[in-house]
């Protein structure tokens, strides 16, 4: 019986040596770019954008791209929440179990999956079909799409959730299936809601394939729809592109800021959700 | 069905509630169904537009020709198809035995605690942004590639490679493969697990014959979805990978993706005639092979979560 | 069939508690060998819990504490330097609703045998007819050992679970409600098979149904509140009932104490 207790004792340790490389290549990624892009971290580097001569070593932050983001990810996230709302109380609510739903998540699911730079060469054709140019309207419509998916599915599974007691005791006293559905369903999956929601913020701010095509880059922060953007990804691509050591450690600056923006985000979901679920039902 | 029924000749009492559901409800459904074709619509267009090529060039020259050279009509994705293979591959290769093992441990062994803290922070891997991970890749993978890992097995590489590449993709796929497999082992009704020990068998014994057998399926979905993962990934391989458009020979050899060749070229690519129709065929080749695992993934688990449920 | 009924298990002092709620409550009774037992009382007074201490399944659950003692040929199998699956191995266990493992019916009986280190197939086919046959089962299975155990129906997947707990050859037969969860037909078939099997098993069995304890028990004990309250040969412990709580059980009367 040796041989068993062996075998066990064997596979423990490869398990928690396993467990031991995930967690650690976390904290690696997380420290090595936090170390890294700590010296080039000033105060300019957040609030002003590129002077001339940014590119060679001179003055000048990435403001640009952190509005640029900021922008573009908000408006598709606000775009995909209109949206994906209505997709996941419908395919509750009113599609249940049908085989159209079962279709609709699958295709939700398949499309989460799809690279967004599949979503960046399709948002460039339309563009350039339609005769435009790169701007923010375009990175927004992009955006949008590649995060509508996962905002959905996510708000989907929340909705679904919630209890039977609680549509019964609304249909109970009379309300109609959309009164329901506001004023209800809504309340009681409002955590989870603000969690996809956040979700997707998350996941639209930190992509680059999806924009690369379709939002351009610049040094200005755009002042219409129609101009083209810089965005926070772009701008630790291109700033490592270049040859200069000091645009290169900037570089990694805009990718500690980025990571702290895009961690936070997702601390804070997590952390909201407990918050707000104060007022759900159990 | 007949409550419905019921509920909907109820409502017929109200009627401008009525209408505003009704018309909710019309509203509701478009912008589902839509939402649902958004993947269709996608590979309709990237086909129309690769159409130009697919009908000018047979397809075999398209996939086995090396020779890539746009300027003279030469559309050659094989280096790119092997790039891609070879990274996601290797990735692979690297991330299933380590989430695998992962997993088990968080679903079976790890006391709640602690398994309370490390599935967050596994979470929280998937919430790192590429470009994030390809500039980790170029301060920490490529150097120690080149400086220590290289010379101890007698090879010269600039650090940007296959190896590289597969070390950044198989980190960011670590996510989904840990999560989908850790619900699937959960899943495992108790009853079999007792039924196990109560036969004598030890824990390992349990969980080797008959959670992992039971949990098999599932645990393979989520490596599909990983493996998808990988193979769609763009920003943070193209920037540690090398790029040199020559189908790699060695882990320690540059290799050129799929998706880096889209994301590297769409510049140029309308200066050349048909340049663009090329890239959108290899964003349409990414599309079908994503879409296909994808599908069958998600298809297994739905069956394996339908099982679980009733039974 | 002797009068006088010889131990084979020796409860005293038997504490089991989880999460801070005290479940048994210090339970001393002993199990005659090789004679059939039932345990009984109403739900949740922890007859489970005291058929699952036999095999140290409580292990299980968690925040689990126990105390006292268990001897089973004098070895005190709560003792926390025993090898625990070795006394699994000496208790078989079948459970309330069945619970085919996901394999073949011929892999299910093979299981045991094969854990423990038995790995020659004509020893592993003996085993596996053998124990269908002691079930019951055998002829209405043998035609199709490689087919999964699930396409049973539910009295025969419980046969099945009782010919997978003897292929480890184990001394004693634990048996959690095994019949609560079939139909009349297939609940008679497995009463018939634990009446043959006790000439070779000891077997313990908790049920709620008092007209199967007096159908097939030897000897009875009666748990009520997680407390020993009377135990003895079925024939007295039916007829001449001591305790005025048994007496109302026995007759379907709400029991006030």
């Amino acid at each position: 019986m040796d041989r068993r207790k062996l075998e066990e004792k064997f596979f423990m340790g490869l398990m928690i040596a396993s467990t031991f490389i995930v967690v650690g290549s976390l904290f690696a990624v997380f420290a090595v770019v936090i170390w890294k892009g700590a010296p080039a971290l000033n105060l300019s580097m957040i609030t002003q954008t590129p002077k001339g001569g940014y590119y060679l070593g001179k003055e000048g932050g990435i403001l640009n791209a952190i509005i640029g983001s900021l922008y573009l990810a908000g408006e598709a996230t606000a775009l995909a929440f209109l949206l994906s709302l209505p997709i996941a109380l419908y395919l509750n609510e009113y599609a249940g179990k049908s085989r159209l739903a079962s279709f609709i998540r699958l295709s939700l699911d398949v499309s989460a999956g799809v690279p967004s730079v599949v979503y960046g060469a399709v948002g460039f054709t339309f563009m350039l079909y339609l005769r435009m140019r790169v701007s923010l309207f375009w990175g927004i419509i992009t955006v949008t799409l590649l995060i509508l998916p996962i905002m959905a599915r996510a708000m989907d599974e929340v909705v679904a959730m919630v209890p039977f007691k609680l549509r019964e005791a609304s249909y109970a006293v009379g309300a109609t299936r959309l009164e329901t559905v506001l004023k209800v369903i809504s309340r009681q999956a409002l955590p989870g809601i603000l969690t996809a929601v956040l979700l997707a913020f998350g996941r639209g701010i930190g992509d680059a394939a999806s924009v690369l095509f379709t939002v351009g880059y610049t040094d200005r922060i755009p002042a219409s729809l129609f101009d083209p953007a810089a965005t926070l990804p772009l701008a630790v691509f291109f700033q490592l592109g270049t040859a200069i050591p000091e645009v290169q450690q900037r570089a990694y600056a805009s990718a500690a800021i980025l990571l702290i923006l895009t961690l936070s985000f997702s601390v804070a979901s997590r952390l909201l959700t407990r918050k707000f679920s104060k007022f759900v039902v159990r | 069905m007949v409550m419905r029924k019921w509920r909907s000749s109820l409502s017929n009492l109200y009627h401008s509630r009525k209408l505003s559901d009704l018309i909710a409800r019309k509203v509701m459904l478009v912008a589902t169904i839509f939402s649902g074709l958004i993947v269709f619509g996608m590979a309709f267009a990237l086909f129309y537009k690769a159409w130009p090529i697919l009908s000018t060039h047979p397809m075999e020259k398209l996939l086995l020709s090396s020779s890539w050279r746009p300027t003279r009509g030469e559309f050659g994705l094989y280096p790119f198809i092997m790039g891609t293979l070879w990274v996601t591959i290797l990735a692979m290769t690297l991330a299933a035995p380590l989430c695998l093992l992962t997993s088990v441990y968080l679903a079976e062994y790890a006391p709640r605690r602690i398994r309370g803290i490390i599935k967050p922070l596994i979470d929280l891997l998937a919430g790192i942004p590429s470009v994030v991970y390809g500039a980790w890749g170029v301060l920490l993978v490529v150097p120690l590639l080149r400086d220590y890992v290289a010379p101890l097995v007698g090879a010269t590489t600039t650090g940007y490679s296959v190896m590289a590449g597969s070390i950044v993709l198989a980190i960011m796929v670590f996510p989904i493969i840990i999560s989908v497999s850790e619900e699937v082992i959960k899943a495992v009704p108790q009853e079999i697990r007792e039924a196990s020990f109560a036969l004598g068998a030890t824990k390992w014994q349990t969980v080797k014959h008959v959670v992992l057998r039971s949990s098999f399926p599932g645990i393979i979905a989520g490596i599909i979805l990983g493996f998808s993962r990988a193979f769609g990934e763009t920003i943070a391989v193209l920037m540690v990978v090398g790029n040199v458009s020559k189908a790699p020979s060695s882990l320690f050899d540059p290799a050129y993706p799929l998706t880096a060749l889209i994301a590297n070229n769409y510049g140029e690519m309308l200066s050349v005639p048909l340049y663009d129709s090329a890239l959108m065929l290899a964003a349409l080749i990414l599309l079908l092979v994503v879409l296909f695992f994808n599908v069958i993934a998600r298809i297994v688990l739905s069956k394996i979560k339908r099982r679980f449920a009733i039974g | 069939m002797s009068e006088v009924f010889k131990p084979l298990v020796v409860i005293q002092n038997l504490n089991v508690s989880y999460e801070g709620r005290h479940v048994l409550k210090d339970v001393t009774v002993n199990i005659p060998e090789k004679q059939i037992t039932a345990i009984i009382g109403p739900s949740g007074c922890g007859k489970t819990t005291l058929l699952k201490s036999l095999n140290r399944l409580i292990d299980l659950a968690d925040g689990v504490k126990f105390s006292g003692k268990v001897l089973v040929n004098d070895v005190n199998i709560l003792d926390s330097r025993i090898d625990v699956t070795e006394i699994r191995k000496r208790m078989g266990l079948i459970s309330q609703t069945p619970n085919p493992l996901p394999m073949s019916i011929y892999d299910n009986i093979a299981y045991g045998p094969r854990i423990h280190g038995t790995k020659g197939k004509e020893e592993l086919n003996q085993i596996v007819k053998e124990c269908l046959q002691a079930a019951g089962l055998w002829d209405e299975v043998k035609n199709r050992l490689g087919e999964p155990a699930s396409k049973l129906s539910i009295g025969q997947q419980q046969r099945l679970c009782l010919a997978r707990a003897l292929a480890v050859q184990p001394e004693v037969l634990l048996c959690d409600e095994p019949t609560s969860a079939l139909d009349p037909i297939s609940a008679e078939h497995i009463e018939r098979q634990l009446v043959t099997l006790k000439r070779d098993y000891t077997i313990v069995f908790v049920t709620h149904i008092l007209r199967q304890a007096k159908r097939i028990a030897d000897y009875v004990i009666f748990l009520y509140l997680g407390e020993l309250v009377e135990h003895g040969k079925a024939v007295t412990f039916f007829t001449k009932p001591r305790d005025s709580r048994t007496r109302a059980y026995i007759e379907g009367k709400s029991i006030t104490t």
